[in-house]
């Protein structure tokens, strides 16, 4: 089934709501339009102070001493606390999301520039940075490691001296594949082609910084924490085992969240430290950081130095594919992915293609950067992966001078063969990538383009035509093989229909701006026959909601989804039994139809399920065995991630003079399987799409020698405003999930995933003239004016 | 250093009491509580915090409380009147102009302006007026639908198409 999708025109009819999927106005809307949205700042509790985090101005020194006589005397000033006075109490290290330990404060080192050292507390937020200022430390300034590329020389400064007998610099090493197999392919090909290939650190700048509110209630020894967190329970769990505070008097709350992206799944010192101020003052305290410590300090994403090869026949059969990853992890391990996945899904670059051998190694290491890695809506690093492949598959279509379509749809894993295991282990449930391409061609019109562009070539004119084709590998996952920090990557959901029909269903997960409470009313319409209006969706605070990992790596529709589609039939089959004894039949002998249930063959015999609601908790008996009530919790365990795809089509113009690269239009074809709401879906498309031209073109987070972090604010890390960006052009195929109750995959950062390599491809495709077969993100006009030289140059 | 400030927000007369270099965004959000005003950079580059003063949008994050007194200022809040949508507030309904609703207020009041001074723009112009602006989920293109939705309402209540 291939569909364009609509574009809404004129006026909309406000009333047109499915029970169920279809395109219906967000429930979450109208709090937005009217400025109602609560977010973490915009709490403000009786008594309440605020906190301010010192930061080390430097990437590597010993810290000698710390003053903090004057602050303490500010007359604003509640409390200052540093790293020696958190080693007392224990906490002065956590644990990150890796195994690896984080300095909460600064005790020995700071070893990266925007690391936290101290805090205060004042009585107002310009107190407190004000009292920053009076804290006087002494740094004794050590030689800093910044290019990872001589992270691992031999005298290359320790920087993780703190832990136990570390003498250099390695994270970690790790390895997917079968290395001599892919090494045997490798030697007999007709044509290899290697190139080397930069994904460059960025951040996923959410509009909003992180922030939160800590609250100690000492008499009862209740602590309760307004976040802006993507995985409020997994936090909870942290805090307990970090703090010792007993888990069932932690309560957690995510309110609204301005945008997550990955950036808001790690506990950061500065949560740490609110909730110590909390139990140091006895007071409510609120900590958000600002636009610059969000850029120099919180998760980044990406930084892998990826030397890929490809080879395949001279007549374009690719064989396999072979890789060597130095990645960057900053001076802490802090990566958000499940456990045994150090390297997240990285294990997807072989990509949509049938290959007979694939093998990739990694060697990770420390840096005097902040720490993360996976962030920025990268799916767990299938970011990485889909750059490398849709990258590699180019360079072989430049070398064997055939279309880059062609030699992929030559290549692609046809739809017969799904599941599909591919040579690093990874089961790819269903898709069918040849009529996504194809669709993808059409609305393009990729063949006008083409010609187009050999006339504008002949006129000198740069234009460039890009096309990437992905498969994501999300919806985090089997509990047999995932979990973070111990927890299993399951996801609880509960749903209570009220005697007069309406609902409340609760799950685990946590918007940032998906539209949670519109599309998981959707989802247990659909099921249950009671309109998205009257079901009310809760989410974000561990006191009311079942237990379960949050949104990150595109799982909500995928685990939370599937729960809530569950746990809805789950309350159909009870409701149905009730049915059975209201219209005095045998529960065979009934027929759902949304909404009701009626007597096989007497569709005028019928209940609704508002009927039944009301029987469950009213008056007179139930059938037999049947408890009082309409209302039922799971908890689901994805048997296998999802595979969403997609084929995109980027077109842009290069300026000649000045290599100024403007993107022209950007077609996006994307199969999700089913369709929960076609409107939402667009959305997190659009948002992708942008996220690609952004990466591609302009931001990066880039570091001189010293370690300073030259991309600290919004006027030097660059964000697409609307005059970077096209008007985008979707369309979509439907390709269900097997396995997914009602054949959903995820799809929020399938656009982040597949659109950089895009994006790329048509700028070198449009340098093309100039010989250029690769050129590194991000494609500023020096960094494309530098190709168009003929000498690119990586961008670390 | 403490001074008093009035000023009329959204219709009502405000005096207040402020340490001299609080920001508009502070003021507004932190003592007058009206939190639908955003703040979310150093820099004055994201536009979150866009309100409007004397009827023209400024950044609320570079303007001091100060600077506003004696002049009208105009939030997020004041849109809906009676109980009534703007038509800004419906088309960003209606077209998915909203996804975290952080930089919704700044691109409403924005918009509102425009459509003040410009009621049919074309795409391109609207771009252009929120350009000062970022929406870091949107991708734009359904704010710019949103902001043609309620130019087209617009237009059909007055009887321009
Ligand atoms: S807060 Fe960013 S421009 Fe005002
Ligand atoms: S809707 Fe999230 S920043 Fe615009």
């Amino acid at each position: 089934m291939t569909t364009l999708d609509d574009r809404p025109l004129g006026f909309i009819n406000n009333d047109e709501k499915p029970v169920g999927h279809g395109r219906m106005l967000r429930k979450e809307d109208p709090r937005f339009i009217r400025g109602k949205g609560k977010y973490v700042d915009d709490i403000q509790l009786p008594g309440m102070l605020h906190l301010a985090i010192l930061r080390s101005p430097v990437a590597h020194a010993r810290i000698v001493s710390v003053d903090t006589m004057a602050a303490m005397s500010h007359p604003k000033v509640k409390a200052v606390v540093t790293g020696a006075d958190l080693v007392e109490k224990g906490l002065a290290w956590m644990p990150t999301l890796s195994n690896d330990v984080q300095a909460v404060l600064a005790t020995d080192k700071v070893r990266f520039q925007g690391q936290e050292v101290a805090f205060v507390v004042a009585e107002d937020r310009y107190s407190a940075r004000d009292a920053l200022e009076l804290i006087d430390v002494e740094y004794d300034v050590l030689p800093p490691v910044v290019d990872v590329r001589k992270a691992l020389a031999a005298d290359a400064p320790v920087i993780r001296d703190d832990l136990d007998g570390k003498t250099d610099n390695h994270c970690f090493d790790w390895q997917t594949g079968d290395e001599a197999a892919t090494n045997a392919v490798f030697d007999k090909a007709e044509v290899v082609v290697t190139e080397d290939i930069v994904y460059p650190r960025v951040h996923p700048a959410p509009l909003e910084t992180c922030g939160c509110v800590a609250d100690y209630e000492s008499v009862d020894g209740q602590l309760t924490l307004w976040t802006t967190s993507q995985a409020p329970h997994a936090h909870r769990t942290i805090y307990a085992l970090v703090s010792g505070l007993p888990e069932h008097k932690i309560r957690v709350i995510a309110p609204d969240i301005g945008g997550g992206f990955g950036n808001k799944v790690p506990i950061y010192p500065g949560y740490v430290c609110a909730i110590v101020a909390s139990l140091v003052t006895g007071k409510p305290v609120k900590w958000m950081e600002d636009r610059s410590e969000n850029l120099t300090s919180t998760s980044f994403a990406r930084d892998y130095i990826m030397r890929g090869e490809i080879a395949a026949t001279r007549d374009g059969k690719i064989l396999a594919i072979r890789t060597n990853v130095l990645a960057d992890h900053g001076a802490f391990n802090g990566v958000a992915a499940p456990l045994k996945y150090p390297a997240g899904f990285f294990g997807v670059f072989t990509g949509s293609y049938d290959l007979e051998a694939a093998f990739a190694k990694m060697t990770a290491v420390y840096t005097n950067k902040a720490p993360g890695g996976v962030a920025y809506a990268c799916s767990f690093r299938v970011t990485e992966a889909v750059y490398l492949v849709e990258r590699l598959v180019n360079c072989l279509a430049y070398e064997l001078d055939v279309d880059p379509i062609e030699l992929r749809i030559k290549n692609f894993i046809r739809p017969e063969q799904f599941p599909y295991a591919t040579k690093t282990g990874w089961v790819y449930d269903s898709g069918n990538y040849e009529a996504a391409m194809r669709l993808a061609m059409e609305l393009a019109g990729y063949d006008e383009l083409r010609t187009q562009q050999a006339e504008k070539r002949l006129k000198g004119e740069l234009m460039g035509i890009g096309v990437s084709f992905f498969t994501e590998a999300v919806g985090a996952g089997p509990r047999k093989d995932m979990d973070i920090l111990g927890l299993g990557m399951a996801d609880g959901c509960e749903l209570r229909v009220h005697p007069t029909g309406k609902a409340v269903v609760r799950v685990s997960c946590m918007s940032q701006g998906q539209g949670h409470e519109t599309t998981f009313a959707q989802i247990v319409a659909e099921e249950i026959g009671i309109a998205p209006a009257d079901i009310q969706v809760v989410n974000g605070d561990t006191d009311n909601t079942p237990f379960g990992l949050g949104t990150y790596g595109s799982r909500s529709t995928p685990v939370s989804g599937a729960a809530a589609a569950l746990v809805a039939r789950k309350v159909r089959d009870k409701a149905q039994i009730i049915a059975s004894g209201m219209l005095e039949v045998s529960v065979a002998d009934l027929e759902w139809q949304k909404g009701s249930f009626h007597v096989k063959g007497d569709p005028s015999k019928s209940v609704t399920i508002q009927d039944i609601a009301m029987k469950a908790y009213g008056a007179g008996d139930l059938p037999e065995g049947i408890e009082g009530g309409l209302e039922a919790q799971i908890c689901y365990n994805p048997e296998n991630l999802t595979y969403p795809f997609g084929a995109y089509i980027c077109v842009v113009d290069v300026d000649p003079g000045t290599a100024q690269v403007k993107v022209r239009s950007f077609t996006a074809v994307d199969d999700c399987g089913t369709r929960i709401n076609p409107m939402i879906i667009e959305g997190q498309v659009h948002g992708g799409l942008t996220d690609g031209v952004a990466m591609a073109l302009m931001e990066m987070i880039a570091f001189d020698e010293a370690g300073n972090c030259l991309s600290s604010s919004l006027m030097d890390y660059l964000l697409p405003t609307a005059l970077e960006v096209p008007d985008w052009q979707t369309g979509h195929t439907v390709t269900p999930s097997p396995h997914h109750p009602i054949g959903a995959k995820g799809v929020g950062e399938s656009a982040t995933v597949g659109s950089p390599p895009a994006v790329v491809n048509a700028v070198v495709d449009a340098l093309k003239p100039y010989g250029v077969r690769h050129a590194d993100m991000p494609l500023t006009p020096s960094r494309v004016w530098d190709a168009m030289q003929g000498h690119p140059r990586p961008p670390v | 250093m403490s001074m008093q400030v009035s000023m009329t927000v959204n219709g009502e007369q405000v005096t207040e009491e402020i340490e001299g270099r609080t920001l508009l965004v502070h003021f507004l959000r932190d003592q007058l509580r009206l939190t639908g005003t955003h703040w979310g950079c150093d820099t004055s580059n994201c536009g979150t915090c866009v309100v409007w003063m004397d009827g023209e949008p400024v950044k609320s994050c570079t303007v001091l409380a100060a600077m506003a007194g004696g002049r009208e200022v105009r939030t997020v809040e004041d849109l809906e009147q009676d109980g009534v949508l703007d038509p800004i507030q419906q088309g960003f309904m209606e077209c998915h102009g909203v996804q975290c609703g952080f930089c919704t207020p700044g691109m409403m009041m924005t918009a509102r302006a425009l459509l003040d001074r410009n009621p049919d723009p074309t795409d391109r112009e609207i771009r252009e007026a929120i350009s000062g602006q970022i929406c870091r989920c949107t991708g734009y293109a359904t704010i710019v639908r949103s902001v043609q939705w309620a130019a087209a309402a617009e237009a059909a209540f007055e009887g321009r198409s």
